[in-house]
This record gives structure tokens, sequence and C-alpha cells, in this order.
């Protein structure tokens, strides 16, 4: 009997656990609910429970039973950390605006991005590096690329004493990735900084471990500037880096420079300002030390805004031009033409308006810049290509 | 008559009175609670089964295209899609030794002190206390090992380790603090609960005859413990460290949040490296092609060998000291 | 007492000593990581880490509602999965063992235990996630059942069979046939026994990381029903551990008090409710 008792005692304690937990998750969603069914959160909760059930049976096949609140739409989508500030806020705006419609978005890099979109786990993609034609015979379904803003990558380092910004020629970045330079006050660095006290120390290159558009570009720029490095290793989302310590997406790179003293990374501008670590000009084509921001980000798309090819594929690193910033990239929605759900459909090209007309105001004050008038003009008419 | 019990009248029986028989067993419920049950274990033989099938298919791209040498090959490189395990398995099982190197001897001394020195109630409540350690989640071991343990290498222990032993080559070249010496540390501390759990209760088997006989000849309680209980038990500790070094192979997130992630071999403790299931935890998501997720599903083929063969011997270590042993609870 | 006998009795003494400090720095190791987690953690508790959603990046406050209860969604499936079966065949293992057959159960279950959490991620993975085209809570709580099931069935069958032997006899003596004796007077013998085993297998699987990593994924609104993403305690302790955001940090910290919290509280009511020897970690 003692034993039984314990039993039921352990149960109910269980239950009422078990209820303690969901009874805030009803009301939160109740909260969340624009339109509520008459009248009682019991109501909600039943109707949300009956909606479970009706999710679960759909799962295991079954049709389900007719819900009484009307659905939410839900999207999946993952991709590229470059963006991720803004896709972040966009979404968050998003689903203000449109309180049932619910945009989840994970920052995984790019190359998971597109993995994902490849096996259909995901409802669209984020690339900062577009599909090159390897990968679009690979896909089994055309996917559309919809550049969403301008951004740069900023080598960001950690020198003991050194707070001011130095400068960068691509000769010394490229060596100090190719492991070639490794104290902080080799000659490579110290011609480009004439009067900065640069103390001995070792150089600890910082890269990322996972598939990364960041790498992309970065890479992408190197190889262009270094032919050693073009040959050796190349330029993709992820690569056989010659040194360094991996971090995990742009906020594991920037992490992992803030706490070690002597480290050198990339990561997106963003990323570098938000944490406050130091970031440096780098030479352009032109033969200036530019620092990124706005106005040289801007300067760096000028050349394509009016040559943008119809697919949207490009590179903008290392342009010609005096104020352009030599590493900046366009970032992409890859989405689909063809999506399973009409009602997702629908959803996506509502956002994609959305956020070529009004999003695009999010972006400068998080040190993206804005789409080219002529650009935004080119994918407002491709939106009409989805299906 | 020949034989006039119950089984004989069955064996002289016909079939339609075996029929019956049959017929009112079944109604009694045994036969169907068997069943029933038994369909739940096969339940697990079906999911084991399907775990290796399924990794044994999904590696098959990976196992067709490097053969054997997968597992000799240094290099990882996705974009020429050259793949090797060597790094990973290198970095795994230096981890994993530098982790048993530190918990052994840590976890062993104490497992003595808990079952021969101490007191029963202390011991009793020290030991639940560490059996506590081995509850807490890898990830917050992570966390820990991320905020506290790793500055706390990279400011003090590493260059105090570079200074005093900087002549071998484990404790050369630049100090990140994320490192396989990190990654090694956090494994100690999370396999020491088991190291100390499971040796003490084979100390404890150890007959009391054999300690009180090691006592008659006149050697001090300590030279009792380590000339003749230790050595008995020997064996159960082995089969406590090569359970530690299982849980140790396949540990992932704390490991791969200190180890530096980067796929090389490097002498030097100080260096980041990589282990398999890091490797996994990071890259798996985005492996961007068919050969790159198979290569992975490779690694996790091989990890899960190499945990099944060490785990298979320690349980057979483990067996044989607690049965050689008095009968223990 | 000549110098022989000196010198063996200060070497009793010093190792002693030194076994003591083993045991004390294994012990103080864990009341540091209470210690500091408390600290940290409880620094960072507010009302907002419980009932608010997480922020978009880079600014601060928001919470992990959605973890604490994707991680409830996730275990509720889990112990759906890996108590019955688990359950089950302890009872298989203990009542009707002996051939074949169980020794094979047993076989495979000790191997089952034996795989890295990381690989039992990549067998849901390509089980659920890939035919169904989705990351899921499914998805996340099949990983985590799977790896429930051997401790359960491990737990049942050792105290099925700690019931002493008369009992079944007096059972049966009274008429019962042997599924109604188990049923009726040693699966409640050993109910209490049976119970807390689940309930340290829950904790220890409500901390797993690495299989939720490509399964359940992650998310940063509420996941309703079954088939979406959905967001854990431990996935998010992750993620932002290793972010460059202090509120992230600060956030992190807090759910991972909250975590161990968790998990500690089931093992030490656990083991208080029955006696230290059934749980020694063996893996």
């Amino acid at each position: 009997m003692k034993k039984l008792s314990t039993l039921s005692a352990m149960l109910a304690i269980g239950a009422a656990a078990f209820i303690t937990v969901l009874v805030p998750f009803q009301l939160t969603q109740a909260i969340n609910q624009p339109v509520l069914p008459p009248p009682g959160s019991a109501r909600v909760g039943q109707a949300r429970w009956a909606q479970t059930v009706g999710t679960a049976l759909a799962a295991l096949g079954e049709p389900a039973p007719a819900s009484p609140v009307p659905d939410k739409v839900l999207i999946n989508a993952a991709g590229a950390t470059f963006p991720y500030p803004i896709y972040s806020k966009w979404f968050t705006e998003y689903n203000r605006l449109h309180p049932d419609i619910q945009i989840n978005y994970q920052s995984i890099g790019s190359g998971g991005g597109i993995r994902q979109l490849q096996a259909g786990t995901v409802d669209f993609g984020a690339s900062d590096m577009p599909l090159n034609d390897q990968l679009v015979n690979d896909f089994k379904f055309k996917v559309l690329h919809f550049p969403t803003v301008l951004g740069a990558v900023v080598p960001t380092y950690n020198v003991p004493d050194v707070s001011q910004e130095l400068n960068f020629t691509p000769q010394a970045l490229a060596d100090i990735f190719l492991g070639k330079v490794t104290k902080w006050n080799d000659s490579a660095i110290a011609q480009a900084n004439k009067g900065v006290n640069l103390p001995e120390q070792d150089i600890v290159v910082v890269h990322r471990s996972d598939g990364s558009g960041t790498s992309y570009v970065w890479t992408d720029y190197l190889s262009k500037v270094s032919p050693e490095w073009e040959t050796r290793v190349g330029k993709n989302t992820s690569v056989n880096w010659p040194v360094g310590l991996g971090g995990k997406g742009n906020e594991g790179v920037a992490g992992l420079v803030k706490q070690m003293p002597g480290a050198i990374g990339y990561v997106e501008l963003i990323y570098a300002v938000q944490n406050k670590i130091p970031y440096g000009r780098v030479q352009n084509a032109a033969g200036q030390f530019v620092v990124a921001q706005l106005s040289s980000v801007t300067a760096a798309a000028a050349g394509v805004a009016k040559s943008m090819p119809a697919d949207f594929r490009v590179s903008i690193t290392n342009p010609p031009g005096k104020n352009a910033y030599p590493i900046c990239s366009f970032t992409y929605l890859l989405i689909p033409v063809k999506m399973q759900d009409a009602t997702k459909t629908k959803v996506i090209k509502d956002f994609l308006h959305w956020m070529l007309n009004d999003g695009q105001k999010d972006a400068e004050p998080l040190t993206y810049a804005r789409l080219p008038k002529e650009i935004v003009a080119k994918e407002l008419k491709q939106i009409s290509l989805i299906e | 008559m020949a034989d006039s019990t119950w089984m004989g009248a069955y064996r002289r029986a016909g079939p339609r009175t075996r029929l019956r028989a049959f017929l009112v067993r079944l109604r009694g419920g045994d036969e169907i609670a068997h069943l029933i049950t038994l369909l739940f274990g096969s339940t697990i033989l079906l999911i084991t089964f399907l775990l290796v099938y399924e990794l044994w298919r999904n590696s098959a791209l990976s196992r067709h295209k490097f053969g054997w040498d997968f597992l000799f090959t240094r290099t990882w490189d996705p974009v020429f899609e050259n793949f090797g395990a060597l790094p990973f398995v290198f970095g795994t099982t230096v981890t994993s030794a530098v982790g048993l190197l530190i918990a052994v001897p840590l976890g062993v001394g104490a497992a003595i002190f808990l079952a021969e020195m101490a007191p029963a109630r202390i011991s009793d409540g020290l030991t639940f206390l560490i059996e506590l350690l081995a509850a807490v989640p890898s990830v917050i071991y992570g966390l820990l090992g991320i905020f506290v343990l790793v500055p706390i290498l990279r400011t003090t222990v590493m260059p105090l380790l570079k200074h005093a032993l900087g002549s071998l080559p484990f404790f050369q070249g630049p100090i990140y603090g994320v490192s396989l010496l990190a990654a090694g540390v956090v494994l100690a501390i999370m396999i020491i609960p088991f190291i100390i759990s499971i040796s003490r209760e084979v100390l404890l088997a150890v007959p009391q005859d054999q300690r009180e006989a090691a006592l008659a000849v006149g050697a001090t309680k300590w030279e009792a413990t380590w000339k003749v209980v230790v050595p008995y038990a020997r064996a159960g500790i082995m089969g406590s460290v090569f359970l530690a070094l299982a849980r140790a192979l396949g540990e992932t997130m704390a490991v791969t949040m200190v180890i530096g992630n980067d796929p090389k071999i490097s002498a030097s403790l100080f260096a980041p490296g990589y282990s398999i299931a890091a490797v996994i935890a990071n890259e798996f998501t985005e492996a961007t092609s068919d050969l790159y997720v198979s290569a992975l599903i490779e690694l996790g083929l091989v990890l899960f060998l190499l945990t099944i063969i060490l785990n298979a011997l320690a349980r057979l270590l483990i067996l044989a000291t607690t049965r050689r042993g008095t009968a223990h609870a | 007492m000549n110098l022989r006998m000196a010198w063996r009795k200060s070497v009793n003494a010093v190792m002693f000593s030194l076994t003591a400090l083993c045991a004390l720095v294994s012990v103080s190791v864990l009341l540091f990581i209470l210690g500091y987690l408390v600290w940290h953690g409880g620094k960072s508790l507010n009302w907002a880490f419980f009932t608010q959603l997480p922020k978009p990046v880079g600014e601060t406050g928001g919470g992990m509602a959605n973890a604490i209860v994707g991680s409830g969604k996730l275990l509720l499936l889990a112990a759906l999965v890996g108590v019955p079966i688990g359950f089950m065949a302890g009872v298989y293992l203990s009542e009707f063992g002996g051939s074949t057959m169980a020794f094979l159960v047993r076989y495979t279950t000790d191997l089952l235990n034996g795989v890295p959490s990381i690989v039992m991620g990549i067998f849901a993975y390509t089980m659920v996630v890939l035919p169904l085209k989705h990351f899921s809570a499914l998805a996340g709580g099949l990983a985590l059942g799977v790896m429930m099931i051997p401790i359960a069935v491990r737990s049942t069958e050792e105290f099925l069979r700690a019931v002493p032997q008369t009992l079944r006899e007096g059972a049966m003596a009274l008429g019962a046939s042997k599924w109604k004796a188990v049923a009726t007077v040693v699966v409640p013998a050993a109910a209490r026994g049976i119970l807390t085993g689940i309930i340290l297998d829950l904790a220890r699987v409500a901390g797993e990381t690495a299989p939720l990593l490509f399964t359940a994924f992650n998310n940063r609104f509420w996941s309703s029903g079954w088939n979406q993403p959905t967001a854990s305690l431990p996935v998010m302790i992750y993620t932002y551990a290793v972010a460059p955001y202090d509120d992230w940090h600060r956030q992190a910290w807090a759910a991972g008090l909250v975590l161990l919290g968790l998990v500690l509280l089931a093992n030490v009511g656990a083991r208080l409710l029955l006696p230290k020897k059934a749980f020694a970690p063996r893996g």
C-alpha cells in the first residue's frame, strides 16, 4: 500500500509539473494569436491541443480533423550567418506585422543553407556564395537568387596595445592566412602601418570551421590578389585552411578573436561593430587603403548596378574604383522556383516584396548597404517567376 | 505404468490432446505475454540493425572511393574532395589519452581512499556527490570550459608548462587556449566519476580475507591495499578505465567547444585539433556534396566501431572481477 | 621501531593523504561547477528568461521560453518511445530470459548503449528528417528515445531480478499464471526502483545536445505540433555560448543553471528514494 501511494504521489507530481509547463505555453500561444475563437482561454487550449493532435496524426499519415483556429504558416529557412543580424530583424519584424506567419531562420552557414535546401529540409536557403554551375546542376530543381543586402567582410584583430585601425595590403592578408607571416611586427604589416608600435606577438589566425559564404567571399578575394592562394587553397565555402583555429559561424570567429590576444579573423562588418572589436583598412585595386563603411561598400557595387546578369550571380570583390572597399558581397536568398505549398509561395512572394521595398530601410542602421535601385527593380520582376 | 507423472502423460498423449493442452495454456496468457515482451525486445534488435545498416549504406560512397586509405589520409579538403580520417582519429585518441592520464591516477586514488580508508558514512556521502558529477550534461562542461578553463589554461597553466617543460615537443608552439590539452582536461573531469564509482565497487568486492591475510603477515594498511587488494581488483579497474575511455571517445559538445576545430596533426598539446564527434557536429548540416556527407558518416561508423570494441572489452573485464569476488548486490 | 618500519609507516600516511586529496579534488570540482553556475546563472535569471522568446541578434533581453517548452516536448516524446520499449524488454529479459534470443537482446542493448550520441543524431536524421523533408521535434524525440532504451532496459531488469523469488512462487502457488504474477506482484514490488531508473534516464537525456543538432534543429519562435523544428535548452546553451554577444553569454549561464538544476534535482531525488548501490554510473 505504501508503495502504491508513493507511486501515485510521484505520478501526481509529474503530471502537475507537466501541466505547469503546458499552461504558460497555452497562454502565451493565446496571446500570440490574433484571432481568438469564442470565448475563454480554455477553448484556445483545447483548439491548440486539437491542432497539435491533428499535426501529430498528419505526421503519421492520417487525415487531420478540421481545426477550429486559423492555421499558422510556418516556414523554415537556413543559411548564411553573414546577414543573420538583418535577417533576424526582418523575420521578427515581419512576424510582428503578420503574427500568423513565422519564418524560422537558422544561421548555420551558407554551406548549410545550400545543403539543406538541396535535401529539401528547409523551404528556402540563404547564401553569400551564389551557386556555381556545378551546384546548379546538382540541384534537382531550379533555384532563383534574390540579393538582399550588400555587406563587407573585414579583417578583425585583437592586438594588445593596438587600438587604432591597421592597414592591410592584399599580399599581407594572403601571407598571414597562408601561414607565411607569423608575427604582428613582420615587415609585411609594419610597412603599411608606419608609426604604429606593433608588438612581437604571434599571429593567431581564425577562420570558419563550418561551410561559410563569408569564407567564400574572403577566399574569393584572396584568390584574386594572390596566385599562390588560388592554386594552393582555392575558393569555396569550406577550404583546406593552411593555418588557424576554426570558429563556428561569424559569431564563433568574432568570439574567438575577441577572446584571444594576437588573433586575426574575417567577419561580416556588423559582427565587428556590435562586439566592439577593431577592424582594419584594406588596400583596394586602385591602391587606396579603404575602411569598410556604407559609402565604400556602395561604391563597390556601383560597377555592377547596371550590368547585373539576369540570374544575379556575380562576384564584386576587388573591384576597380577609387573609393571601393575591396571585400564586399551581395548576399542571396535561394528560393526554389516551384514550392510545395501554395500558401507558402504566397507568403514568400509577399515577404520578398516587403523586403525589397520596406525592409531595405533596416539595412543601413545595421551597417549593411541597401541594394541599388536598378537591382531592386530587376528583382521585383523576378518575383513573378516563382510559381 | 512406466511413467505416471504429468510429463509422462503428456508424452503419451496424441496430437489432439496436445492441442487442447496448448489452447488451455494460451488462454492462461503466458504465451501471449512472452510474445509481447519478446516483440518489444526484438524492436531493440531491429533498431540496432537499422542503425548499423544506415551507417553502412550512407557511407558507401566514401568507402568505395577511398577504401582503407581513408583511415590513414591526413587531408580533409572539401574543395578538392579529398577526405581522410587521420586528423580526427588522432585528435580523438590524443584527447582521450590526455583525459585518461589525468583521470586514472586521480580516480583510482580517490577510489582507493573511498573504499579502504574512509569511514562508511563519509565514503557513501562523497561517492554520492561524485556520482552527481556524472549527471552533469556535456554542454555545461563545455560552457565552463570556454569561459573558465580555457582562459585559466591560456593565462596561467600553459605558460607554466611551456616554461618548465618546454623542451618536450608536447609543450611547444603558440598558446591559443583552445587546444588538445583543454579538451583532454575537460574529458578528464567528465570521466572521473565513472572511474571512481566502478573502481570503488570493484575494490569493495574484494573478499575481506585477502586484506586480513595481508595485515596478519605484518603489512601496513597501505601495503595491504596496494600490494594485495588493488592487484586482486586489477581487471575490474582496467574495465572501468576502458568504459571511461569508451565514453570519452564519443563525447561531442564539451570537446567541440574547446578543441579549436582545426583538422591538423601536431605533436604539441597546445595546438588546436579536431575530434571525430566534433567534426560531425560542426560540418554535418553543411556538407555540400554527397561525398562529403558520406565521408562524415563513415567517420561516424569508425567511431561507432571503436566504442563497441572498447565497451565489449570493458564489460568482459568487469565481469571477470566481480564474479571472482564475493557476491555483490 | 627501526628505520624501515618508520619509513613504511610514513609511506602509509603519505599515500593515504594523497588518495584523500584525490577524492577531495574530485568532489571540489563538482562543488565548483555548481557554485559557479549558481553565481553566474543566478545573476541572469529573471522572469523574462522564462516567459519571453529570443530577441533578434544583437539586441539585449529576451528569454528562452520556447526552449524550455521545447525540451519538455522532446522529453515527452523520448519517454513515449523509450519507456515502453525499455520496460517491456526489461520484463522479457528478467522473466523470460535464458534463451539465445534473450542473449541477443541483451547484447544489442549493450551495443546500443555504447553508440555515441552524435551517431544517434545521424541515425535519426537519415530515418526521420530526410524522408519527411523536415527538421522536427519528432526526429529529436526519436533520437533521445532510442538513447533512453538501454538504460531503461537495464534498470527494469535489475530491479525485477532483485525481487525475491519467493514472491513469484507465492503468487503462482495461489494460482496466478506467470504473467499475472509478474504484472500484479513482481512489477509493483519493483515499481519504485524502475520509476526512479526512468527518471534518471530522462534526466540524462534532457542534457543531450549532439543528437538534437540536426534533428530538432532550432527555432526562434514557438514550435507547434511535432513536425516543426523546436528550440531546446541544451542547443540554445551551445548556440549562445560560442557566440560573441555578451548578452547571449548571460542567457547561456542562466539556461545552464536551469538545466543543471533540473538534472540534479532528478538525480538527488531518485537517489534519496533508493539505496545507493543501484546507481553506479555504468556509462
